[in-house]
């Protein structure tokens, strides 16, 4: 017995049309290939001017010295000594303050928040967050921290304000990274016996490290080349010693780099080159980090 | 079709499983449900349901898909709280405390009644570690005891003697059958009371299936085993009673011998003989 319907004896395409039709489908083709394929040359080309023009202006001012002087009038003379420890000790306040705050709150969404309205107006919102604009940050920690909290232009002022800054990029990629333990494993927890708290430790957080590390590592190279909330706090640029501590001023390489840039000299410009290159290796390293654990650790389920 | 099965049972060089045992009504109940409802929202899931469980045996629960078998039995071990959104009412009383009670905490009754998948779902650990899960959160630190107890749950689950040289191994890199043999393993290793099933052998192949059918034989010596299956086959090899649930409610609850040769009710006759489901 037949289940399908007998096929018409004259097929409905007609072949020579379809045949007349193909020349035009093929052409189409290659023209949409050499579109795509431009569009990437364009931005090959940009990234190469970029670099070469940092790298033949940069790489001669590259020397230890560079790297042991403090910031000066003299472009010979001066160096990165102040910004690129003031950009650690930054990094020293930011990863900490961000990805507790941000682990935690992605845990407590994922984990705890029961599934209502409020709670996803909240997440939403979130997302959304990510999307202001840094120069906005800078102001709610100029009013929060430099003024309210009293903390100036300091380090811990400054870090504080990026950690806001970076804040929904790391919950929204951990909530990813949690939400991608399969909710087997969770059960399976439960199922023998394990409170809420000994299941997040011991099965779903170790399955979302790889992702809450890659996340967070990607908004901390963010955080490292802002330089809008730095210029709103007021970070000086010209700083003649080294932060003691995360009260002290300080000043920081993209701050640096700003500041040299727009000075009338060329031989500053060629410094600021080269400032650019010690920042773009720091960005380079970390991103590499990040692609380094995300390809250890995948296909793990 | 029992032909077959004994076929591929020689071929996979299994011993015949032995018949239930005559059933002695005497044996304390494990569980008793009594006048069970249970609300998913608005949807009417479970519909006063009236259900014995008695101990060391295995009772199955069968029934066509949405009938409420894997709700019933997650109530069991209340893996429906996980879900938002559910009511229950009536009561499970069990070894003479009612679980739905606000007091009885979700945490010591799963210690108590242990769950096994439908999907094998171990840990991304080493097979060790999955095993040595349940009792490292429940607080044993001592590697000896660990030891002790991985062995023994490992051969309780008849898989020790595939895995003994490979104990680091992530449990993921087994076969399915495997698998499931190690979640069975990972539940034996808190020493639980109850064992539920929720379809454990769906995601195997036959051969697997018969290995995990003998194992739950072999556990009822020692465990009360509620298994859910859709495989009414499987029920009348295994089980010593069998419930057959249809939109929520229990329609029948019988020995499994006489429910699959001389039901009481047209629908459990329908649903035995594949006239639906």
């Amino acid at each position: 017995m037949r289940i399908t319907e007998r096929q018409p004896v004259r097929p409905l395409m007609d072949p020579e049309a379809v045949e007349g039709r193909m020349k035009a489908r093929k052409a189409a083709d290659r023209l949409f290939r050499m579109l795509f394929l431009t569009s990437t040359l364009l931005v090959l080309m940009v990234l190469g001017v970029l670099f070469y023009r940092i790298l033949s202006q940069g790489l001669g001012n590259l020397t230890p010295a560079f790297f042991e002087n403090f910031a000066s009038r003299m472009p010979e003379k001066a160096g990165i000594r102040a910004a690129l420890t003031g950009s650690l000790w930054l990094m020293a306040v930011v990863a900490p303050v961000s990805m507790i705050l941000g682990v935690g709150t992605a845990v407590y969404l994922e984990e705890y928040a029961k599934k209502n309205r409020l709670n996803d107006w909240v997440r939403m919102n979130i997302s959304n967050l990510a999307g202001v604009p840094s120069v906005v940050f800078g102001l709610l920690g100029l009013t929060v921290f430099a003024r309210a909290l009293a903390l100036g232009n300091s380090i811990l002022a400054a870090g504080l304000t990026m950690s806001l800054l970076i804040l929904p990029v790391i919950i929204v990629a951990s909530q990813e990274a949690i939400r991608a333990v399969p909710r087997d494993l969770r059960e399976a927890s439960f199922g023998m016996g394990a409170t809420k708290w000994q299941t997040i430790v011991r099965v779903v957080l170790p399955g979302a490290v790889p992702g809450i590390l890659t996340g967070s590592i990607l908004a901390l190279s963010r955080a490292i080349g802002e330089t809008a909330p730095l210029i709103v706090l007021g970070v000086p640029v010209i700083i003649q010693f080294l932060p003691a501590g995360v009260l002290d001023t300080f000043t920081a390489l993209p701050m640096q780099i700003y500041d040299w840039a727009k000075r009338p000299q060329a031989a500053f410009q060629e410094v600021a080159s080269a400032g650019i290159i010690v920042l773009l290796i720091l960005l380079l390293a970390m991103n590499s980090a990040a692609v380094l654990i995300r390809n250890k650790f995948r296909n793990r389920y | 079709m029992v032909q077959m099965i004994e076929r591929t049972r020689e071929r996979a060089g299994l011993k015949a499983i032995s018949r239930p045992p005559e059933l002695a009504d005497a044996r304390p109940l494990v569980f008793d449900t009594k006048r069970l409802n249970l609300w998913y929202g608005n949807h009417h899931a479970l519909k006063n349901i009236d259900l014995p469980i008695r101990e060391n045996e295995v009772t199955a629960i069968i029934g066509p898909s949405g009938c409420g078998k894997s709700t019933y039995i997650k109530t069991l071990n209340r893996m429906v709280d996980l879900i938002g959104g559910v009511r229950t009412s009536g009561e499970i009383i069990y070894r003479g405390r009612n679980i739905l009670d606000r007091g009885f905490s979700p945490e010591e009754l799963r210690t108590r009644v242990g769950m096994v998948f439908q999907k094998p779902n171990p840990f991304p650990k080493s097979i060790y570690d999955n095993v040595a899960y349940g009792p490292r959160i429940h607080g044993i630190r001592s590697k000896k005891l660990l030891d002790e107890i991985v062995e023994k749950s490992l051969r309780g689950a008849a898989i020790w003697e595939e895995v003994k040289d490979r104990l680091k191994a992530n449990a993921c890199s087994l076969s399915g059958g495997q698998q499931q043999r190690i979640c069975i393993a990972r539940a034996l290793a808190v020493e639980p009371d109850v064992i539920l099933m929720d379809e454990p052998t769906s995601a195997l192949d036959p051969i697997s299936t018969l290995r995990v059918e003998e194992l739950v034989q072999e556990l009822r010596d020692d465990y009360s085993i509620v298994i859910v299956t859709h495989n009414m086959q499987q029920a009348g090899r295994i089980s010593g009673r069998t419930a057959f649930f249809l939109n929520g409610e229990v329609i029948e609850y019988d020995e499994t011998g006489k429910m699959f040769s001389n039901p009481e009710d047209k629908r459990t006759e329908d649903y035995i003989s594949g006239r639906f489901g």
